[in-house]
């Protein structure tokens, strides 16, 4: 690595000069990234670590086209690449693809008059973020500190802002880019004690739409339903999950539902015998579950962005349009994810994955509030923790509940219970959702790490499987 | 310094084992350039790393290609501490320009910050150990082996498993990983080098009713591609098992719901040790500083010295020095030198993991050298060191405790895992669970998880095992923090017999 040139090119110079570096007569495809980020944490009322960070990665993937028909693939992908160095990691991608074995998902590249194209003009400089974005929420997050302190909460959480701009160039064409914003505040109330816990998040494109304050009052209340504690022991209850514990179970859903794995009978989307169950009837309300690129609020990439390939992605399919899809309609399962490659394998049209996840059903417009007060008896989550795969065959998830239990009996909060452990299928749940509120914006706790565009409404679940107690407060 | 064995140290001497591209940059003058600007704007304290972290992933599915991908992460970073709070910044540019600019930006972060501080940030003292070198054990770079053989490799295990009729699909994957990493913070100077493998091979088989699947016991390990070819596990042997294992489980009954006494094998057991016992003797989330994320730890600082955690045969160390452990190091991120103590004594609880910041806070005196950050983007954080149960010195063979059992299963291999945010109540899964008759094996069972609370667990554990059933298990990807970090770590265990864990039925909690 040499370090004595300047950074100097843009990401689309990047681009052009990558793909004009290639060898005659070579299939070439480049990704540049530039990402910036950052972030403030807290922890009892103070702060704890912050930061910024800039990277900027380049990725070429060369296409070695063999007599035989197969194609070997070479990917190599370098940060903080210099103008200079763009010609070496060409050839080390060309190296890589002449020794690498046949590809199984070779296939021609998408042409550039097929690709989907990005709003953004390919030419505009690639948006960024720095510690400015906090400028007007670091100013209330202190004073919301201050008055935690004084009204004896703890305050912990995290905010983070970033934005990576990707621009994807292809030897067949495309030319598209796209500019994502992802933001969050997650902020946890615990009581002086730490005997009492609350949490709650919200992603945001800008911090723009973010109130601290509003939020912690939210949490006090909270708090304060905690006042009167309960203990429940494990059992099967009626449940409502309000939007994030929906998203964590779906996300995980969604992840799970690609094609290749159902088709090749090793997913609870496997049809037993052979096939997917694409058009069996998943639960009895016409439940809708989607991904929209152009999904207000939730915008994100409308076209395939491959650094490599996997089970249901392909570096071949860079560019492919990736449209809103709908994963499950009216209660029925409609689709599942894929490459050009794997829909092939699974018979099955192709449909890439989106980076969100939506789920409405029609006329459902109440609130969590009013589903509280139509409750007879059941419990109210907050969030979900620690999820992780029990059994693929039923896509069995386990995990925790986190930052309040609450026991509703008479349409009111009787007080808060203990924590459980759960074990529930995100399938077998939306097989006994009896109840489907308003859809609205929201940030998987578990996953909002990784996956942080979402919209869900709450659900009433009969029966969810509560197996056992957690000591935990 | 060797190719090979233990991880070495050589003070000023850059001796052509570090990645020769990393020891070719300008490491300190980009140093002088960042430190000099930290302290001129202001800073009392500042450090400075330069990181380049390359990973190479293969993946292969029924013998064919599916993903090759190698990409780096490089970088420098610059740490400060004005006026008590703390500063980050990081950059991809590996300029003097870009250095002082990122000293500037973490003095300006700092800066900002400290209307929000109100707890002062102080670092234990250690001493300076002046410019050293430090390379991990291992034999052959990864990166010098060509894909071609690597794929082939993989390409002849997989065909080796589809050849048994009952195994419909194998998948096999390898990630490699060197990390090259530079840090001074003026007193002391380090530059290390490691290298760390993860392989996986499994073997599913889908059948007219449902699907199972069974996959290689072999842990990731810091060593070079040597792993793959001989030395440190006999992958040919396991892999000559694992189908006619997974057509056993085929046919094996679904186990009956209850209480269990359980003999734990280490490939399963490290992932017990790392999430009830790990996790919860970081100091940090014991103080709730991970509150609002990976959570607390029920083993508080006032239990210290006193808490029952497990039973008398109990006893856990942790450490940075294991020969290819994946936490190892000869300097943790802050320049402390790698060290090994006890976390449990004869069942209680006697220390905790720390880094300079933690240690001075709780007047430990000095840090036990757990500061790492993943990636040159990200501020270090206080990480898990290899935390191990310790093996009995003459304690007894796997058959051994598996005859002292009347009633129970035996368990190999992890799968699921899932804790609580305070790491009392946990569940795991794992690959096989044989059933224990009258202290011998009697077949396969189905649908097993083992669910508990920590300490009614670790207190159950009747014997554990001696040297000869000890293995070093791990993970690539220990996940903390915000923003989000990953980080290698091992955990060595023998063999334990538990009495009387709870044993669930999966399938009927799926019902």
């Amino acid at each position: 690595m040499s370090t004595n040139e300047p950074a100097g090119a843009t990401p689309q110079d990047t681009v052009e000069r990558a793909l004009a570096a290639a060898r005659r007569g070579t299939e070439t495809v480049v990704i540049a990234d530039e990402s910036s980020t950052a972030n403030l944490r807290w922890a009892g009322n103070t702060l704890t670590t912050n930061g910024v960070a800039a990277t900027r990665s380049l990725t070429v993937i060369s296409i070695d086209r063999r007599v035989d028909g197969t194609a070997g693939v070479g990917v190599v992908a370098r940060s903080g690449v210099t103008p200079g160095q763009i010609e070496d990691i060409v050839r080390e991608a060309e190296k890589a693809a002449a020794e690498s074995s046949a590809a199984e998902d070779a296939a021609d590249l998408v042409h550039g008059d097929d690709a989907s194209q990005s709003g953004s003009s390919w030419s505009a400089p690639a948006s960024a973020t720095d510690f400015s974005v906090f400028r007007s929420f670091a100013t209330q997050l202190g004073e919301t500190l201050r008055a935690a302190e004084a009204a004896g909460r703890k305050l912990y959480g995290f905010a983070e802002h970033g934005v990576t701009a990707t621009f994807v160039g292809t030897s067949a064409g495309v030319r598209a880019r796209y500019d994502q914003p992802t933001g969050r505040l997650e902020l946890n109330a615990k009581s002086a004690d730490l005997s009492r816990s609350a949490w709650g998040g919200a992603a945001s494109r800008d911090f723009s739409d973010v109130d601290v304050a509003a939020l912690d009052a939210g949490l006090a209340e909270r708090l304060s339903w905690q006042s009167r504690r309960l203990d429940l022991p494990a059992g099967r209850y009626e449940t409502l999950l309000p939007p994030t514990a929906v998203s964590d179970m779906l996300t995980y859903l969604y992840w799970s539902a690609g094609a290749r794995d159902a088709s090749e009978g090793r997913t609870v989307f496997s049809k037993p015998g052979g096939g997917t169950r694409v058009g069996e009837r998943l639960s009895p309300l016409a439940l809708d579950l989607f991904s929209d690129p152009a999904y207000p609020g939730l915008e994100c990439a409308p076209f395939v962005i491959a650094h490599a390939s996997g089970r249901d992605s392909s570096v071949f399919d860079n560019g492919l349009a990736a449209p809103r899809a709908s994963w499950i309609s009216a209660g029925t399962l409609s689709a599942l994810h894929s490459s050009r490659y794997s829909a092939g394998l699974a018979g099955l049209p192709a449909a890439p994955a989106v980076d969100n996840l939506i789920l409405t059903a029609p006329g459902a417009e109440a609130s969590l509030d009013q589903m509280i007060a139509s409750t007879e008896r059941g419990l109210l989550l907050t969030c979900l923790w620690y999820i992780r795969l029990v059994d693929p065959q039923t896509l069995l998830l386990t995990g925790l509940t986190r930052d309040g239990v609450y026991l509703i009996e008479g349409g009111e909060v009787a007080g808060v219970v203990n924590n459980f452990r759960f074990n529930e299928s995100p399938v077998g749940m939306l097989s006994r959702v009896i109840e489907v509120g308003a859809t609205e914006k929201t940030l998987p706790r578990e996953w909002g790490d990784y996956f942080n565009r979402a919209a869900m409404p709450p659900l009433r679940v009969e029966a969810f499987n509560m197996s056992s107690v957690s000591q935990a407060s | 310094m060797h190719a090979g064995g233990i991880g070495s140290w050589n003070v000023g001497d850059h001796d052509g084992r570090i990645d020769a591209e990393f020891a070719a940059l300008p490491l300190r003058n980009l140093a002088d350039a960042a430190l000099a600007n930290a302290r001129a704007l202001g800073a009392d304290h500042a450090d400075f790393r330069v990181e380049r972290v390359r990973g190479q992933r293969i993946a292969l599915s029924d013998g064919k290609l599916e993903s090759l991908f190698d990409a780096d992460d490089s970088g420098l970073a610059v740490r400060v501490i004005v006026n008590g709070t703390w500063g980050f910044a990081a950059t991809v540019d590996l300029t003097p320009e870009a250095a002082r600019e990122a000293a500037r930006h973490a003095v300006e972060v700092a800066k900002v910050a400290a209307a929000m501080n109100t707890e002062r940030i102080d670092l234990a003292p250690e001493p300076a150990y002046g410019d050293v070198t430090w390379v991990s054990a291992y034999e052959v770079d990864p990166f010098a082996v060509s894909p071609r053989e690597k794929v082939d490799l993989l390409a002849g295990w997989s065909a080796g498993l589809l050849a048994h009729p009952a195994v419909s699909h194998a998948d096999a994957s390898v990630y490699q990983v060197k990390e090259c990493k530079f840090y001074t913070d003026g007193s002391t100077t380090t530059t290390q080098q490691r290298v760390r493998l993860h392989p996986e091979l499994t073997a599913t088989a889908v059948t007219e009713t449902g699907f199972d699947d069974m996959r290689t016991l072999a842990p990731p390990a810091g060593r070079g591609w040597e792993y793959l070819t001989g030395t440190g596990w006999d992958f040919p042997g396991e892999l000559a098992e694992l189908p006619e294992l997974l057509a056993a489980k085929l046919k094996a009954p679904s186990v009956e719901a209850g209480r269990y006494d359980l003999v734990v094998d280490p490939s399963n057991l490290w992932l017990t040790i790392h999430e009830s016992i790990g996790h919860a003797t970081e100091l940090d989330r014991a103080l709730g500083y991970e509150a609002a994320y990976a959570g607390t730890s029920f083993a508080t600082l006032d239990k210290l010295n006193s808490l029952q955690y497990g039973s008398p045969v109990m006893n856990v160390t942790a450490d940075r020095t294991a020969v290819h452990g994946l936490a190892t190091v000869g300097y943790d991120d802050e320049g402390v030198a790698a060290q090994s103590w006890r976390l449990i004594r004869d069942g209680v609880l006697v220390g905790y993991q720390l880094d300079r910041r933690m240690a001075q806070l709780k007047g430990f005196g000095r840090s036990n050298g757990c500061a790492f950050a993943d990636s040159p983007g990200h501020m270090p954080l206080q990480r898990m060191a290899n935390v191990s149960l310790e093996a009995a010195a003459n304690g007894p063979n796997t058959a051994e405790l598996i005859a002292g059992v009347d009633d129970g299963i035996y368990v190999l291999g992890d799968k699921s895992w899932s804790i609580d945010m305070q790491r009392y109540n946990f569940q795991f899964t794992g690959q096989r669970f044989f059933r224990i008759r009258s202290g011998r094996l009697d077949g396969q069972l189905r649908d097993v998880a083992y669910q508990a609370t920590t300490t009614d667990f670790w207190n159950s554990m009747e014997a554990v095992g001696g040297p000869q059933t000890y293995v070093l298990g791990g993970a690539f990807n220990c996940g903390k923090g915000q923003p989000g970090q990953v980080a290698p770590v091992s955990h060595g265990a023998p063999a334990a017999l538990f009495r009387q864990v709870r044993i669930l039925n999966t399938a009927e909690e799926g019902k």
